[in-house]
């Protein structure tokens, strides 16, 4: 078909960023719509993640982010729009890109019968690492991984946590300079979620670009630079997670606690004058407190945090 | 380029990530990603060798037992043939055959449905056909290694060791390379992996026992023998026996050409069946 040749080309990143475009983003997508059946998963998705950036996509589930992420892959194709990947055009040069980027799959797809050490070996194969820097690579990928005691067990035998290090691990093998993590930490007890916080957080340091899907709030707040509200499919808010908050929150929320036919009349209330509010637990939160005139009710007030933003935005509770 | 008119703010630029090798171009059904899937089933081979090998050995010996010693007294001569010479060269085609369609139906199934290994491959730099043409490969380098067992098994038997045995293997590539993708091609189709109960019973076991393995198929009416015209396994058996009794002639290229012609579509058969579901 095209280029068999292997050409291998010197590792200077600022001359050569994704196929001569030194400025362009790392992933570009525009007006992107992916149906399944009478479902649209995506749709007319616009996204734009510039290099070097932690950039977290947020949303319920269902909204659209896995999709997303496949398409980034081209293992789902869209059925309009436009996606480019490091420079690259997909799907046609979409195994370019998938050479030079790493994937954190949301589901665990180890193979359970391997050693960590075999799975990273294989990996490096599939990516192409030179046979000489094979050992090192694995080496490299167990101690970020902090399964280096672990190298010869088999996955079978490994614990949730490990796994799933392993899993951003072999992500990583080939030191890509971007990585999408789908849902990077879901169903974790909160110390291990921790570790991968930090592990993420590193490789931004390095410079790697990260593309992360979550449904975690606290997640994007700590992790992202740049925070893409999607829901039903597109991005309905975009921005720092402090400039979302301020836009779509205020800068403070009152909760007014109480049973439950206070809590109606205070909805009530703030529907009458038109505050934005939702029912927050035990509690009717207010949005844009420090905008309440005289009629606020009594309560407490907290500063307005991403979460408040998110439903605003969503309308939808999540956690 | 649509995509060019998207200027960017590009904060922290090119400079990420130094850390990565050398960049370098990939094409289609590259070697390097051939290698890179294999070596995964050469993992898992090695934790399985020795019940597949036990298996490999134990099947035709078992076939051989019972239908050479014991057919075998009621039959002296099948063809100008003795009945271990018949049986243990057509059994060939038999360890071919479930050396092959088993692991193309069942491993692709469960890699796919269950571990999702392959979601995990072609995130990585690896195309549909490239994934599906390696693991067609080791299934068939496989069936071609485990095809010579029989031949194996009938020199204790009192088969007499000939060189053109040593055809077998290449013609157990072939067979099995078609059968891998026959099994590939049925795993890609089926809703759930019960569903093979109905190939297996319906179509695997009248082709191999219909292909001139056991018995020669002359005896058959003449509609039934042009069936068996189209079943791969006959040409694989006809062209074994030929090779391993030294009795190469012109037939057998129309046989090499039949099995040639099966793999060939089955490889893209199964590419495209598999391939449809894979990507979404």
């Amino acid at each position: 078909m095209r280029r068999p040749t292997v050409s291998e080309m010197p590792d200077e990143r600022d001359d050569i960023a994704g196929a001569g475009e030194p400025a362009a983003a790392a992933i570009e997508m525009r007006g992107v719509v992916k149906r399944f059946g009478a479902i649209t998963a995506v749709d007319g998705l616009d996204l734009e993640v510039a290099r070097g950036v932690c950039f977290g996509l947020l949303g319920p589930n269902g909204a659209g982010k896995s999709t997303t992420m496949r398409m980034l892959t081209a293992q789902a194709l869209p059925d309009a729009g436009h996606i480019r990947v490091l420079g690259y055009e997909l799907p046609r040069e979409s195994k370019q890109s998938r050479l030079e980027m790493g994937v954190v799959p949301q589901l665990d797809n180890l193979d359970v019968e391997l050693t960590c050490r075999q799975i990273l070996t294989v990996f490096a194969r599939l990516y192409r690492v030179p046979r000489a820097q094979r050992e090192q690579a694995v080496t490299r990928a167990l101690e970020i991984a902090n399964l280096a005691p672990r190298a010869d067990t088999i996955v079978k035998e490994l614990s949730g946590g490990m796994r799933r290090r392993l899993l951003v691990a072999r992500g990583l093998i080939h030191s890509p300079r971007l990585v999408l993590l789908d849902e990077p930490t879901v169903g974790l007890d909160p110390q291990i979620r921790q570790e991968l916080w930090s592990l993420i957080d590193s490789l931004r340091a390095q410079g790697v670009t990260v593309l992360m899907s979550t449904h975690y709030i606290e997640e994007a707040e700590r992790l992202a630079d740049t925070v893409a509200v999607m829901s039903a499919g597109k991005i309905i808010a975009q921005g720092t997670p402090a400039q979302l908050v301020a836009a779509h929150a205020g800068e403070q929320v009152l909760e007014v606690y109480g049973p439950p036919e206070r809590l109606a009349q205070v909805s009530e209330l703030a529907g009458g004058n038109g505050w934005s509010s939702r029912r927050s637990g035990p509690a009717v939160a207010i949005l844009r407190a420090e905008t309440l005139d005289g009629q606020a009710p009594e309560g407490v007030r907290r500063p307005a945090n991403l979460e408040d933003a998110f439903v605003a935005l969503t309308g939808e509770e999540i956690e | 380029m649509e995509g060019r008119a998207l200027q960017t703010q590009a904060q922290g630029g090119g400079q990420a990530a130094a850390v990565s090798g050398s960049r370098r171009r990939v094409g289609r059904l590259e070697p390097a990603a051939l290698a890179g899937v294999m070596s995964r089933d050469v993992s898992i081979f090695g934790r399985y060798w020795k019940s597949t090998t036990f298996s490999s050995i134990v099947q035709p010996t078992i076939y051989l037992l019972a239908f050479g010693l014991g057919l075998g007294t009621l039959i002296k001569t099948v063809n100008h043939l003795t009945y271990v010479q018949y049986v243990a060269t057509g059994v060939v085609a038999t360890a071919v055959l479930f050396s092959s369609a088993f692991p193309g139906m069942f491993n692709t199934f469960i890699r796919w449905q269950f571990q999702r290994t392959y979601d995990a491959m072609l995130a990585a730099p690896v195309d549909v056909e490239e994934l599906i043409t390696a693991e067609m490969l080791w299934i068939s380098l496989r069936a071609g290694a485990y095809g010579l067992a029989p031949l194996l098994v009938g020199f204790a038997f009192g088969l007499s060791p000939e060189a053109g045995m040593l055809l077998v293997a290449p013609v157990g590539f072939v067979t099995g390379f078609g059968f891998a993708g026959f099994g590939v091609t049925v795993a890609a189709v089926a809703k759930t992996i019960d569903n093979f109960n109905y190939i297996t019973s319906a179509v695997l076991t009248p082709l191999f026992l219909v292909a001139g393995t056991f018995f020669p198929i002359s005896r058959f009416p003449a509609g039934v023998r042009a069936v068996v015209q189209v079943n791969p396994l006959y040409h694989c058996v006809q062209l074994v026996r030929d090779c391993s009794l030294g009795r190469l002639g012109t037939p057998d290229l129309v046989h090499a050409g039949v099995l040639l012609a099966f793999a060939v579509l089955m490889w893209r058969l199964a590419i495209w069946s598999l391939g449809k579901r894979l990507i979404d």
